[in-house]
């Protein structure tokens, strides 16, 4: 065993540290939720991005990509997180759709969807859940029919990430006559055509975080569909994998807000309770044990294993941590805790907007409940 | 970097599994504590035979002179059998210390010989009255005696197989061997018990998920029960996430710096936390079974207990984190960092 970074590693770290002190935005971006204003600055962040070739750095060369393998990329998200660089927008491109369109997409799907998604050109939202269907994904009634060379879709989508202002979805739909896992599609449509209709949801943060889809005889190209009619099911799982596993969290998120947490104490200790430097000192330990477990699990990817049922222990793992360390982090600020950042006494980390947002952890790309059936079910082998 | 166990490493795990697995059933320690002993000298034969004992021994000891690392496979599955002997504190603390201050010693000669360790940090001495000689501390110092140079008071233990003694001596019935390294020795005990802490919780989760399958209520199988599968699974994730803290711990022992500190003690607190959550969860899902002395679980809690409060309890553990957490660096790339990382990114 070797916890050395090699020199290549050790330059690979200086370079991107090197070009990030350079672009990130000085002052931090308008939330991409926030406000159309907000999403345009990240889409330009993104370009950005893109003009340094930093954009998809795992995706190969020939799409926009860098082709960078998992401990570099572990180190482009320290440095990316470490530099304090806006969030990214195009999330659910970087690493649902796009890894999901490597694997199962054909050559000229990538050379349509994969460049613009790398160039911040086109940001995809996801359309997944409906009213009926959120953890029970396999309960899916939206419906596409192959009509000539189009499908037509129809349904109701509801809890899409970033559909408010995004330009495309993919989206999970039923083939007419078959139920549960069989005959499920993914299809792939603008969120301007004719007949989709997007509603903004306001998270409980205020933003328009989410949206609700109303699709009525949206005509879209058959070249829309990734993977044959009928599989749906078995991509989404391997695209839920992608989010459940490694790429949805890395380590660095929790690693810099540990470290925040605990210049939060140093600078309230004298009025805090006392017994709360063991819930800081745990904050470092739990974000310092996910990066640990990330590391070795992408050196074992590296070396040929697939992801299984063990992403599900991840999902837990962080969206636990994430909650444990904000709740620390407003114990600790007592009362400024309830300020906004408007407040001037307020701190100058968002943490009850950081709390509300863990408070979703639990609950979005599966919930926890969900998870730990997996783990049961699958890693255990306890009965369904 | 290279965080993945060799294929040797695999090949320790594998022939301390086997060889446990044979030797060290249920049924082997029942019948140990219906006569109130707590070795079994053939068991214990065996695992000398295969060289057990003498992985952390230095070659110019007659040892193998491997790593933490490959002792701590091995102390993983002295904890999944939940092994009486004191493998873990005779061979991979106290032997590796003594050989360092007097690699000529005759304990050391003989493979099965144990050999037991006052560490200033523990209250009682384990397996004192067995051993062929004693590590004792007097001023940073060490000694040795045997047992018969030393006087022993018996303080029994809930489980049956640790066999605990104050010892009260005598420097002069006792021989000087000089300045030990005894945060070394803590290091060691540390990791190696959080490793028997992951042996034990995937032991005592393994034993309730061979119980849901099997014990039906209202006509299924308690496991298909989402709440009995929610204990489990959360179980499964502490271990999950104590894993590679103990691997990291034990590869990095021998950097000796703040941040290895730090790392080991992270690694006691959760590896035996796994194995306490995983106790209580294996308890629950047995229900009244899971309190009585015919079901295993109640051996996996009680090691649990003794080793989550010998070698540093959680707060001393836990002190040594902060001392790290709140005087050095922190952030994304620190992860495998020591106390020269900053110098070394610079030289890149």
């Amino acid at each position: 065993m070797d916890l050395t970074y090699t020199p290549e590693q050790q330059a690979f770290r200086a370079g991107v540290r090197e070009w990030l002190a350079v672009h990130v935005p000085e002052a931090p971006l308008e939330h991409f939720d926030a406000s159309r204003a907000g999403f345009e600055a990240h889409r330009d962040w993104e370009r950005t991005l893109k003009s340094g070739n930093w954009g998809m750095v795992t995706w190969p060369g020939e799409f926009g990509g860098r082709g960078l393998d998992l401990i570099q990329w572990l180190i482009f998200e320290e440095e990316y997180y470490r530099a304090g660089a806006p969030g990214r927008v195009n999330q659910n491109g970087i690493f649902l759709l796009g890894p999901t369109l490597i694997e199962f997409g054909s050559e000229a799907q990538k050379e349509r969807f994969l460049p613009p998604m790398a160039a911040g050109e086109e940001i995809w939202a996801q359309a997944w859940s409906e009213p009926q269907a959120g953890s029970d994904l396999a309960g899916v009634r939206a419906t596409a029919v192959l009509d000539g060379q189009d499908y037509v879709l129809n349904g109701h989508k509801i809890w899409s990430s970033r559909a408010v202002f995004a330009d495309w979805a993919f989206g999970l739909f039923r083939t007419p006559g078959t139920e549960r896992h069989k005959g499920l599609s993914l299809v792939f449509f603008p969120l301007d055509a004719p007949g989709v209709t997007v509603n903004a949801i306001k998270k409980i943060n205020g933003h328009v975080g989410f949206a609700e889809i109303f699709l009525e005889d949206v005509r879209v190209p058959a070249f829309n569909r990734l993977g044959d009619e009928g599989q749906g099911w078995h991509i989404c799982m391997a695209t839920a994998g992608f989010e459940r596993g490694l790429m949805l969290r890395s380590p660095a998120r929790y690693q810099v807000a540990a470290a925040k947490l605990a210049e939060l104490w140093s600078t309230h200790k004298e009025t805090a309770d006392p017994a709360l430097e063991a819930d800081v000192v745990r904050a470092y330990m739990n974000a310092d044990a996910y990066a640990l477990n990330i590391y070795q699990t992408a050196l074992r990817l590296m070396a040929g294993a697939k992801i299984g049922p063990e992403a599900s222990t991840n999902k837990i793992f962080w969206s636990e941590l994430d909650i444990h360390l904000t709740r620390t982090a407003l114990a600790i600020l007592g009362p400024l805790a309830e300020l906004t950042q408007q407040a001037p006494a307020a701190d100058p980390v968002d943490w009850i907007d950081d709390h509300i947002f863990a408070l979703a952890g639990p609950i979005y790309a599966g919930s926890n409940e969900i998870q730990r059936n997996i783990i049961a079910e699958r890693m255990l082998g306890l009965p369904r | 970097m290279n965080f993945t166990l060799s294929d040797e490493q695999l090949m320790f795990a594998e022939t301390a599994r086997n060889l446990f697995a044979d030797s060290c059933t249920p049924e082997h320690w029942r019948k140990m504590m219906e006569v109130g002993a707590a070795h079994d000298d053939a068991r214990w034969a065996a695992l000398a035979e295969n060289g057990l004992t003498l992985v952390l021994l230095p070659e110019g000891a007659g040892g193998m002179g491997l790593a933490e690392t490959d002792f701590a496979v091995i102390a993983q599955e002295a904890g999944y059998v939940a092994l009486p002997e004191p493998l873990v504190e005779s061979a991979g603390v106290a032997a590796p210390m003594l050989a360092a201050l007097a690699p000529e010693h005759e304990a050391l000669a003989d493979p099965s010989a144990t050999i037991a360790i006052a560490h200033p940090l523990n209250p009682f001495v384990a397996n004192a009255d067995t051993a062929a000689a004693i590590l004792l501390h007097k001023d940073g110092e060490a000694y040795v005696a045997t047992p018969e140079q030393v006087t022993l008071t018996a303080q029994p233990s809930i489980d049956p197989f640790r066999r605990l003694f104050t010892v009260d001596w005598n420097p002069s019935r006792a021989t000087r061997l000089g300045v030990a390294d005894w945060d070394l020795a803590l290091d060691r005990a540390a990791v190696f018990n959080a490793a028997m802490g992951l042996g034990l919780a995937q032991r005592a989760v393994d034993l309730a998920v061979d119980y849901a399958k099997e014990r039906q209520q209202f006509g299924k199988p308690i496991g298909s029960y989402q709440a009995v599968k929610h204990h489990l699974a959360s179980a499964q994730v502490a271990i999950e996430f104590a894993r590679p803290v103990v691997a990291a711990a034990a590869a990095q022992i021998g950097r000796r710096d703040g941040y290895s500190r730090a790392r080991v003690s992270h690694a006691k607190i959760v590896g035996l936390e796994a194995a306490e959550k995983a106790a209580q969860a294996s308890i629950q899902v047995h229900g009244a079974m899971g309190y009585s002395w015919e079901v295993d679980v109640h051996l996996f809690l009680k090691r649990t207990v003794a080793l989550t409060q010998t070698w540093g309890t959680p707060r001393y553990h836990r002190e040594r984190i902060a001392v790290r957490v709140f005087g050095q660096p922190m952030g994304p790339d620190q992860t495998f960092a020591h106390e020269t990382s900053n110098r070394e990114l610079q030289n890149a």
